[in-house]
């Protein structure tokens, strides 16, 4: 993974299998740290998975013996002298906290967050996503409940409506100073 | 600054193209698929959707579907890419990136043509 922004694709992508309602994804850039937080409200992992989940030969596949999704995520927090927590409970959702030091020399670039937002929202998705991104300068939030409200029945996944969300977010996020993170 | 207020243009433009789709053009929709597990995203499939994203807006393809799913099992094959067009095999195309894109909607999706020098039987030979 090249970029932060496809580790967060990566998980979030997970909280939607596990038939989580509400996504909250939060990006935050404050005092020498960026904070990454994903939580949701899927079907979580019971205390015996959730011991193993780090560990890349873990998974809920039955079709290979790899997940490589989390073990990555971690490994870019502890390369970037950060830290990485994730708690669980079964029946009621996952939380995914990672730290990076912003001035870390191996912290990856956190990318193209718009683009994350827009492959997660759309192709067909039920899940509905918050999403706060957070700098020095500002702070973001895009809910795509308030978005369906405006939407009044239209699909939020027409491309039409998906190149208008990139536009928003990518304009809001120079704003914050966000797209420099 | 755009807001979730300025939804409302393209909401009203969307609205009264729906409004002249019927239960017949819902069955001819055509669905491209894009591989989005990790080996997927790792490989490159986050700008391929956004890619087909792109050009199916600017072309106002409006019976093309783009959805993503999970691991299709032929991780160093990815991006994979699926096309399902009704009344038609199911096409696979594998080690997709953005110009590729480009080409698979102007030639399949627009003018029926498979691409075929990007098909997964292609990349056995």
């Amino acid at each position: 993974m090249r970029e932060l922004a496809l580790n967060i694709l990566d998980i979030a992508e997970n909280s939607v299998k596990a038939g989580a309602t509400l996504v909250c994804i939060s990006v935050r850039a404050e005092r020498g740290l960026l904070t990454i937080e994903i939580a949701d409200d899927g079907c979580g992992m019971d205390a015996e998975f959730l011991k193993r989940v780090t560990d890349p030969f873990t998974t809920t596949r039955t079709t290979r013996k790899v997940g490589m999704g989390i073990p990555l995520f971690k490994m870019a927090a502890e390369m970037a002298g950060g830290t990485f927590r994730i708690e669980s409970e079964k029946g009621k959702g996952t939380t995914v906290r990672a730290t990076f030091e912003l001035d870390h020399i191996d912290r990856a670039p956190l990318g193209d967050l718009a683009d994350t937002v827009v492959t997660l929202i759309g192709g067909g998705c039920k899940s509905d996503f918050r999403f706060e991104i957070g700098t020095e300068k500002g702070c973001f939030e895009f809910d795509t409940r308030e978005l369906k409200a405006e939407l009044d029945g239209v699909d939020i996944s027409e491309p039409d409506v998906l190149v208008f969300v990139r536009d928003m977010i990518k304009e809001n996020l120079m704003d914050i100073g966000g797209e420099r993170l | 600054m755009k807001s979730i207020a300025d939804i409302k243009a393209i909401r009203d433009k969307m609205k009264g193209q729906i409004n002249l789709r019927d239960n017949k053009d819902a069955e001819q929709e055509i669905r491209i698929v894009v591989g989005m597990a990790t080996c997927g995203i790792s490989a490159g499939a986050r700008p391929v959707f956004n890619a087909f994203v792109d050009d199916v807006a600017s072309r106002q393809l409006r019976n093309v579907k783009v959805t993503r799913t999970g691991c299709m099992g032929m991780c160093a094959l990815e991006p994979i890419v699926e096309v399902h067009i009704p009344g038609e095999d199911p096409v696979t195309y594998v080690h997709v990136d953005p110009d590729k894109v480009r080409k698979i909607v102007a030639n399949h999706i627009v003018n029926g043509n498979v691409c075929t020098e990007y098909l997964i039987g292609e990349e056995r030979k």
